[in-house]
């Protein structure tokens, strides 16, 4: 587009204005990238290379790994990733499925592009130290390779990902959390201290312009709508100009009230919004655990 | 009095933080931290040289001036303290990998006439972890190209330029795709039996100009 635009340089500037403008308005497409595929499974066949049989054999194998050793380790069989190379694919994949789990970064993904006739094992960033490039790479050489090339896609899939499991289970990483943690609030944490330090200062300067039960009130009001604009939930920010208000109106009594005030905050109204991360459980949904890609693993082709 | 100054600083940190202070400051941080990652996979790959050159030795060494290359062009990257806030440094920087990269896949080619050293396990598992270094970088660099667009976009951003004008942050310097042109170019093979003539560069390196790179 801007090479075009280029070589069009001496048209007029309205001329160029109006390309630029449209080129803003309806922005074309550049070239189609492969979408990546939602993340339901830990084997994800597009093509319909494995049997049904087979994908649920693999598929168990790895939702158990995930049980006994926490990594999570994902198999993605898709026909192309043109224009983009392997890696590129491989790496937006990974990035979007987050395998492995969050801060372990225990996560693996073979892909295997089926028209390109090329291979990929990813590697999250704790697992480089146990699946270093090079034996990504003699995977790929010694187990892969030579059985995709006799057509066996599903021998040297399964050899692979048994080699991979195998070499995951030698390195010592955190045990498996039979519950992975509520997710966190975004923001909530680094706005804590400053919602407490505002219903002291507030709720003193509101109770000396209000009267105490006033006062309160407005301090709680203060503290909700400012939750409620800086984080978004309305829940929450309820919750928050509630607890507000009280610890503004108990504030006179001293110190007890901010007891009171924190363990309410804990056993009141807050919940756990948000879901549970990680995949954890029998047949249903799987899910990334948040775990982190840098590029590393090993490519080849058949 | 007292409680006046603490409402009027919890205030002001309120204001800062919606005028896009920590913005500033959480996108700076993020800016520093992808250029040590750059930093730390250009490392990875000048830690693998060594033996990547002593291993080709082994099978192949005639092929002095290819060797000599890499081992200049590394010496040479190594040289180089780079600040990434300032572009000259960082356009140095820039080059001299540049060049470690050339020479690298000129010695990558030149290892293609020699079959046993293509065989042997620990040149395959060397060639592995290079091509994955390389990959490494390339992720890391395109997430610093990243985190400086996000960066800069902040700076010049109405209203977040006026704090950031205030606090004298600048827009930073990003890579250029200058040199990607020339390392996307593929290397020219030179099929002449007798080998390029050898860089008759006297012994000591550091003389300005660098061994003669024919192929870009």
């Amino acid at each position: 587009m801007i090479a075009w635009v280029h070589q069009r340089l001496p048209a007029t500037v309205a001329y160029l204005a109006a390309v630029a403008c449209l080129s803003v308005a309806t922005p074309v497409p550049a070239q189609q990238l492969v979408p990546v595929p939602a993340l339901s499974s830990p084997v994800t066949d597009l093509t319909g290379t494995l049997t049904p049989d087979q994908v649920a054999a693999l598929d168990a194998k790895l939702r158990a790994f995930e049980q006994a050793k926490g990594s999570q380790i994902a198999v993605l069989i898709v026909a192309t990733t043109e224009p983009e190379a392997i890696e590129q694919y491989a790496l937006r994949v990974a990035e979007a499925w987050k395998l492995g789990r969050k801060g372990v970064d225990d996560g693996a993904l073979l892909l295997v592009a089926l028209q390109d006739r090329k291979v990929r094992i990813e590697v999250g960033y704790g697992l480089e130290g146990a699946l270093p490039d090079a034996i990504a790479n003699r995977i790929i050489d010694e187990d892969v390779v030579p059985q995709f090339r006799r057509g066996d896609f599903h021998g040297g899939i399964a050899t692979a990902v048994d080699r991979m499991m195998r070499v995951v289970d030698g390195e010592p990483l955190p045990a498996p959390a039979s519950r992975a943690p509520a997710q966190d609030i975004p923001g909530l944490s680094g706005l804590l201290p400053f919602l407490f330090i505002l219903a002291i200062v507030g709720g003193s300067i509101f109770r000396r312009m209000f009267g105490r039960v006033g006062g309160a009130l407005a301090t709680g009001g203060v503290v909700g709508g400012l939750t409620w604009l800086l984080i978004g939930i309305l829940g929450l920010a309820f919750g928050a100009g509630v607890l507000a208000f009280i610890f503004a109106l108990l504030g006179g009594f001293g110190g007890g009230g901010g007891n009171g005030w924190y363990s309410r905050r804990h056993g009141g109204g807050w919940g756990h919004p948000g879901g549970f991360g990680g995949g954890f459980g029998g047949g249903g949904g799987w899910s990334g655990g948040g775990g982190g890609f840098g590029g590393g693993g090993a490519s080849g082709s058949w | 009095m007292r409680t006046l100054k603490v409402s009027l600083l919890a205030f002001g940190s309120l204001l800062l933080s919606a005028c896009g202070y920590n913005t500033l400051q959480v996108q700076d941080e993020a800016t520093k931290s992808a250029w040590a990652e750059v930093v730390n996979q250009y490392q990875r790959r000048a830690d693998l040289i060594p033996n990547l050159v002593n291993t080709v030795k082994g099978y192949a060494a005639q092929e002095q001036a290819v060797l000599l290359g890499v081992t200049e062009a590394r010496a040479k990257a190594s040289q180089i303290t780079v600040n990434a806030d300032d572009p000259a440094s960082l356009a140095a920087f820039q080059q001299a990998q540049g060049e470690v990269s050339s020479a690298l896949s000129r010695l990558l080619v030149t290892v293609e006439n020699y079959p046993d050293l293509k065989s042997d396990q620990n040149f395959r598992d060397l060639q592995a972890q290079l091509e994955g270094t390389e990959n490494r970088i390339t992720v890391a660099r395109n997430r610093f190209i990243q985190a400086v667009q996000d960066f800069n976009v902040t700076v010049r951003k109405f209203p977040t330029n006026l704090t950031a004008m205030i606090f004298g942050y600048k827009v930073k310097p990003n890579f250029t795709v200058a040199d990607e042109a020339a390392i996307s170019k593929p290397p020219t093979v030179d099929f002449n039996t007798t080998p390029a003539p050898a860089p008759t560069v006297p012994e000591p390196a550091p003389t300005p100009e660098p061994a003669p790179a024919p192929s870009n």
